[in-house]
């Protein structure tokens, strides 16, 4: 996961929004919707009405090579327009038409020079500290799982 | 040729409400939740997921649920909702070389970089019936280690390093990636539309072929180079959006066969491939989706080609469960006119019979 960046330049600014998107994809809807109950939302509309689809998803032949379709998978996508202007979309896995609401709210607010520090500061580095947390307790599971014992040396003992 | 019939709209309705009942069961017995479907059966959710070809845990735990465990009547129901929800485009490819590993391991190499990790598995289990399992059984908390920070790149990339290994067919921007749902399959079929193919084929299915090349039907020297299973990211290119946006993860289970090497005058001799990659924890599937891959190549290597797992055209027709259930079970069907004709026409034919035969009996007895 990509750390907080400063906004600088588009490209940083491009970063730091799909940092945000990562965050906000990863975590459940009503953990999102928890944090956004503890900031003033600013008012706004929808430019896409919260809707489902369909993506189909690709893998490469042998990991690396030619592209194949391997099959689909449901999204939900939204957007919105904050009455100040930014545009926010949002995109994630499943059926959840208002988390990618609020994936669209959040993004549209990490764009606005007001708003972003304190969507930053009260929705994203809440939630990427607890997915973080959870791919840390994941990955100390499966490291205990790890094989050591090809690491003796033949011939010894 | 089935006939369409009128009538019985009374009794189908009956039926399907009786179905409803027997799928409740006992209703002294708690109903089963989604939840505990996708939670607790989540290898079969990973298996309707992958060959109903749609990658979403919740509407796989309802067509489990719906088909009262039948794997293929839920794959079918979920096939059939794929149709109700419009595309928005495909996804960036996936980069399994990223996926947080949750288990990796390689029958090729004991010191692999980033080490073997069983992960969650039945391997090593003594398929012993566990009765303490039957009611109440709270599991010991995980076992916990320091997570290594180690990259673990694919066996066949450090292979391939050395060149012992023939490097993946590369991407060619120009080239539309196939699809199988969008146009009708033909034959001689590109890979990409084979392994999209082989991905939603029935896993029993492939199983049975891949253990045939293993008994000598098409033999091609496996080696289960690299299997892992974890979570991977997934990026879709939104044109509103102007960028690959992050859609959220998914659990994707990939195998790395090792074959036989091939050389020429003019290439010197590497170990082939096959690829296998499916949603979930689906190993089997997998393994023997790899085992396929490369069987199918074999025209393209050169090799003698005479084994069922060798032809597309047997392979790819009958891999897929949903339409194979559709022909056979369409027999149920009524077929009443088609099977009059076929009565009035056998009658006539055992009439004929009878009459050839009654005048050589009565030539026989005038001789």
């Amino acid at each position: 996961m990509n750390p907080t960046m400063s906004s600088t330049g588009p490209d940083s600014r491009q970063a730091q929004r799909k940092a945000a998107m990562t965050v906000l994809a990863h975590s459940a809807a009503a953990d999102i919707a928890g944090r956004l109950a503890a900031i003033a939302i600013p008012k706004h509309e929808n430019l896409r009405e919260p809707e489902n689809g369909l993506v189909m998803m690709r893998g490469r032949v042998g990991g690396d090579g030619a592209p194949f379709n391997l099959g689909e998978a449901t999204v939900s996508r939204a957007a919105v327009r904050l009455a100040s202007g930014e545009v926010g979309f949002g995109y994630t896995l499943g059926r959840d038409a208002q988390k990618a609401q609020m994936i669209a709210l959040c993004d549209a607010m990490v764009q606005s020079a007001e708003l972003s520090g304190e969507v930053e500061a009260k929705v994203i580095a809440p939630l990427r500290a607890a997915v973080n947390a959870e791919r840390a307790r994941k990955a100390a599971e499966t490291a205990a799982t790890r094989v050591d014992f090809y690491t003796m040396v033949r011939g010894e003992g | 040729m089935y006939v369409a019939v009128k009538g019985g709209e009374r009794a189908i309705e009956n039926a399907h409400r009786l179905l409803a009942h027997e799928r409740r069961g006992d209703r002294a017995v708690p109903e089963v939740t989604l939840a505990q479907i996708s939670e607790q059966l989540a290898l079969g959710v990973d298996r309707v997921m992958t060959e109903g070809s749609l990658y979403d845990r919740e509407l796989a735990a309802l067509a489990i649920k719906q088909a009262r465990g039948d794997m293929i009547e839920a794959i079918f129901l979920v096939r059939a909702f794929r149709a109700t929800l419009p595309r928005f485009g495909a996804t960036e490819p996936v980069n399994t070389g990223e996926m947080q590993v949750r288990r990796r391991i390689s029958s090729t190499f004991k010191d692999v970089p980033g080490g073997q990790i069983l992960g969650p598995t039945f391997d090593y289990t003594h398929r012993l019936l566990d009765p303490q399992l039957a009611e109440g059984f709270v599991p010991e908390q995980p076992a916990t280690a320091e997570a290594s920070q180690a990259a673990t790149p694919r066996v066949t990339d450090i292979l391939g390093r050395d060149g012992l290994i023939e490097t993946s067919p590369p991407a060619d921007s120009d080239a539309p990636v196939g699809d199988l749902t969008r146009e009708p399959l033909s034959f001689p079929a590109d890979r990409d539309l084979r392994l999209q193919n082989l991905a939603r084929g029935d896993e029993g299915f492939l199983l049975a072929l891949g253990y045939s090349t293993q008994r000598g039907y098409g033999r091609n020297h496996p080696f289960a180079g690299e299997i892992r299973f974890g979570e991977v990211e997934v990026e879709f290119f939104a044109e509103d959006v102007g960028f690959a946006v992050p859609l959220g993860s998914v659990e994707l289970t990939e195998c790395q066969m090792v074959n036989q090497f091939k050389g020429s005058t003019t290439e010197a001799p590497c170990f082939t491939r096959g690829y296998g990659l499916a949603f979930g924890q689906s190993e089997r599937k997998t393994m023997s989706m790899a085992l396929v891959d490369r069987a199918l190549r074999a025209r393209e290597l050169g090799e003698e080609a005479g084994a069922p797992a060798q032809d597309e055209e047997f392979v790819m027709s009958h891999s897929d469960n949903v339409q194979s259930t559709g022909f056979v079970e369409h027999l149920k069907l009524p077929h009443y006119v088609d099977f009059q004709s076929e009565l009035g026409l056998l009658r006539k034919l055992r009439q004929e019979f009878a009459e050839a035969n009654q005048a050589v009996e009565l030539q026989e007895a005038a001789e």
